[in-house]
């Protein structure tokens, strides 16, 4: 080491500063991907269909958004913490089928304040669930992979027990209740709004409180947060009983939307929901995205199946599609981080001397 | 570039260490261990392997709470019982590879758990910022703290740790073996960031195994050996031999390289190119022939031997060994024509942590345990036991996972993984990296030893004084592409260090 003293420490070079550009960019390509995908697919669907752009098809397709968006932001909570919650079909169909059925034994009380019973008990549903997917992944220390691939069945398992065969029929539900799903302003649901606010809350949560900070930190390098001292367990169980909790308001906003419910509701959504969250790029492998990436990756995966049903695509070709996006968006993800890594290297060892 | 500095020597120490035991299992890893640390000094703690030194910092680290002893910050005793007790006492742990979070920014990465707040408890990012911006002035170092922490290289990201240190008014900043894995330049970058902590008055505890490091940075040093204090004092007025000698409690013979005889060509190399990585690199190796790449970390040296050995693709150009061309990107064509691959990170990718170490030893060879398709675990240990007492590891069990062994043992599984294969190119990255004096000198000389037998042996290496020690020929690259040649007679440290970083053209092939 004779001869190190005649090195000096190099100052800040215009290609470190571009370096760093370089990764912002790569970061808001992402989001930017995302949008141009749609507004083409929108282009080019209603050239070929006109029929796509018009108001009941809009409504169509910003209504089925709504309630996976909503789903989406608390399985994006999920994923970027390293952990995923396969268990949200499952838990919106027994909430959806249990809120639903509220109405039958609530005769006689104002609409409005039943509506507002079946949300409580719906996310009371939820989160109960979320509090046993938590508790068993952070207390139990089982993979949250497993843990709500067991619950996914047993919580499909109870919905089946309740129902016993029977079904929630349309006409037992009072008319104000449709209407939460159902009114819209100019074709644009009042649902749609209401859930862009909870996401938009979500993401500023998400952002700028050091408990949502925490849950990118512990998927990034869970081991590292237990070294700073973050209180993973905590936060996971946390994000666990949101996911639930929105699972069981989603749940309740699937029966105001479709009626007639049966054991089947929701069953498979959550894979759709993953699928969303994985295009809106969201790190399968949790430590980045964001939420409202997902969202928009709930809308474009929507307006991609609705642009096929009306171009006349059978359904077997939209499911698919709908997996071929997947690995579309997964491979450009992999493929800007790679060419990131190796820009990043080459930018280096050019400036080691 | 410090100088040794007069010590300035408070009334108190900062930090006081006082009977530090601590036992796993049978083995006492510490016993009955004082130091004491002051402000404004770096203190050098050196020992071997094994010696106690990792388990010192767990327990100022809050990881392992001591069996017996205690800890008195600033005259206070403290009780470490966790990370966080350590870093509300003031004490922070600069790790030789940094555990950082890649997808969160460099500020973040400082300020994760305990961001400045506004009103209503929300991340005031201006504030933190600031903070990160003025906490990198003090450094002198230069990092645009809203870029993410993946990419950054490991002197970067210790400078992140250090910055965090410095964030939390760490009074007391131990640093393990920081230098292990930085080049020549980033090591000298980063002793200008520890003289300027020392200036602004914190207790720096650095390790290394390098001891001119230690000579060139600290004011004091203490040594460990076997779990037990041997000495603490000024290093003004101890030569390096009585330091080693302390360290090993024996003197080293180390080996006196003499020019083999080099035979036949067994690796040749033309023209290798792999866009972004290196460029044009020909070059050859003989049997019995031990050839150093030297340059920095991040020139290509690395990859160059990744993509002989055929982990990575290249562009261009061709690889040859023993005459015959070796199929790109195949590992399995490179290890039936004789190539073994003693990989830098030992623990990601040249051992299976979790697997015995006889089955590490023999993972290699397992074509020549088999009989009938089956492998017997009767000849597997066997083959493993004679390599354990040819390479004479330390180890309990061979059934043992090979994680329970010291790093240099755990290097010498994986030497011993190919050297049952027989190979005739042995290629080696940073074979005694993070190893002590006494193991590294045996790595030494069985490569020696491999060499005498015949084996052709390229070996990368950051550490010029090993470079020089053992290589019969030294190869420089720079930027990805091979810029000097010396042979063992031509090369000293300056002519080395001068190619590799491009300051003279001199000597330059």
């Amino acid at each position: 080491m004779a001869t190190v003293d005649h090195v000096q420490p190099r100052p800040p070079s215009a290609r470190r500063i571009r370096s760093d550009k370089l990764i912002d960019v790569a970061y808001r390509l992402r989001a930017f991907g995302i949008v141009a995908a749609l507004a083409l697919l929108i282009v080019v669907t209603s050239v070929v269909q006109p029929r796509f752009l018009s108001g009941q098809e809009v409504n169509f397709v910003l209504g089925n958004t709504s309630i996976m968006a909503l789903l989406t932001l608390g399985e994006a909570m999920v994923i970027i913490s390293r952990n995923v919650d396969l268990s949200i079909g499952s838990v919106l169909g027994l909430s959806a089928y249990v809120s639903g059925s509220m109405f039958g034994r609530l005769h006689g009380v104002p609409a409005g304040v039943a509506i507002v019973i079946a949300f409580l008990v719906g996310i009371g549903v939820g989160a109960a669930c979320g509090i046993v997917n938590g508790a068993l992944t952070t207390i139990g220390r089982v993979p949250s992979l497993v843990v709500t691939l067991a619950t996914l069945y047993i919580i499909r398992g109870i919905d089946i027990l309740v129902i016993g065969g029977g079904q929630v029929v349309a006409s037992s539900l009072p008319n104000a209740f449709f209407q939460v799903s159902l009114k819209n302003f100019h074709n644009v649901p009042y649902l749609m709004c209401a859930v862009a606010v909870v996401i938009g809350i979500g993401a500023y949560y998400m952002r700028s409180y050091r408990s949502g900070r925490d849950l990118y930190a512990i998927g990034s390098n869970p081991d590292a947060a237990r070294l700073v001292g973050i209180p993973s367990g905590r936060r996971v169980f946390t994000a666990f009983v949101l996911s639930g909790s929105i699972a069981g308001a989603a749940g309740v906003l699937w029966a105001s939307k479709y009626g007639t419910l049966d054991s089947t509701a929701g069953s498979g959504y959550e894979l759709q929901v993953i699928a969303a969250v994985v295009i809106g790029g969201v790190a399968i492998f949790g430590g980045s995205g964001s939420v409202i990436g997902a969202a928009l990756g709930a809308l474009l995966l929507n307006t991609i199946l609705a642009a096929l049903y009306v171009g006349g695509v059978s359904p077997f070709w939209t499911q698919a599609i709908a997996g071929a996006m997947i690995l579309v968006a997964i491979t450009i993800d992999r493929l800007i981080s790679l060419q990131l890594t190796a820009a990043l290297r080459r930018r280096r060892s050019r400036e080691a001397a | 570039m410090s100088g040794p500095a007069p010590a300035v020597e408070e009334l108190a120490p900062v930090m006081s260490l006082q009977h530090a035991s601590k036992a796993f299992g049978a083995v006492q890893a510490l016993a009955d261990v004082p130091i004491d640390l002051f402000a404004g000094e770096v203190h050098g703690l050196v020992g071997e392997n094994g010696a106690g030194k990792s388990t010192l910092v767990k327990i100022l680290a809050g990881v392992h709470p001591p069996d017996a002893g205690s800890i008195l910050v600033q005259g206070r005793q403290v009780f470490l019982d966790g990370p966080a007790d350590a870093r509300d006492a003031g004490i922070a742990i600069i790790y030789q590879e940094p555990i950082l979070f890649p997808d969160l920014t460099v500020e973040e990465n400082i300020f994760i758990g305990r961001q400045p707040l506004t009103t209503g408890r929300r991340i005031d990012r201006h504030a933190m910022r600031a903070h990160v911006t003025e906490v990198f002035e003090r450094l002198g170092v230069h990092l645009d703290p809203g870029r993410i922490a993946r990419g950054l290289s490991i002197a970067e990201q210790q400078i992140v740790e250090i910055g965090k240190a410095l964030s939390l008014d760490a009074k007391i900043i131990v640093m393990d073996e920081p230098t292990a894995a930085l080049s020549a330049v980033e090591v000298a970058r980063l002793f200008g960031v520890v003289d300027s902590l020392r200036a602004s008055g914190a207790a720096v505890l650095f390790i290394s195994h390098r001891l001119e490091e230690i000579f060139q940075l600290c004011q004091r040093v203490t040594v460990l050996r076997d779990g037990r204090w041997i000495l603490s004092q000024e290093l003004e007025g101890l030569t390096a031999d009585a330091l080693v000698r302390a360290m090993v409690g024996r003197e080293i013979v180390e080996r006196e390289s003499e020019q083999q005889a080099a035979g036949a060509t067994v690796l040749h190399v033309e023209r290798l190119s792999r866009e972004g990585f290196f460029t044009d690199v020909s070059f050859e190796v003989k049997s019995g022939e031990i050839v150093a790449l030297a340059g920095l970390v991040g020139a290509g040296r690395s990859e160059v031997a990744r993509a002989i050995f055929g982990i990575d693709r290249y562009d261009a150009g061709a690889v040859t060994v023993g005459g015959r061309e070796l199929r790109r990107a195949s590992p399995t064509a490179a290890m039936s024509a004789g190539v073994g691959l003693v990989p830098e990170d030992r623990r990601q990718q040249g051992l299976v942590m979790d697997l015995s170490i006889a089955r590490n030893v023999a993972l290699a060879s397992l074509g020549r345990l088999q009989r009938f398709g089956f492998i017997l675990s009767a000849s597997e240990r066997r083959f493993a036991a004679d390599w354990a007492v040819r390479l004479s590891l330390k180890y309990g069990r061979l059934g043992n996972a090979a994680n329970s062994l010291s790093g240099g043992n755990q290097q010498k599984v994986v030497l011993a993984r190919w050297l049952g294969r027989e190979p005739s190119l042995l290629i080696v990255d940073e074979p005694t990296r993070g190893i002590d004096v006494a193991t590294k000198a045996e790595v030494h000389r069985l490569l020696d030893e491999l060499a005498s037998r015949g084996v052709a042996v390229l070996m990368i290496s950051s550490e010029l004084p090993e470079v020089l020690r053992v290589a019969d020929r030294i190869l420089v690259m720079r930027e990805g592409r091979l810029v000097a040649e010396f042979t063992h007679a031509e090369a000293t440290e300056e002519r080395i260090v001068a190619s590799a970083t491009g300051l003279v053209a001199e000597g330059a092939a």
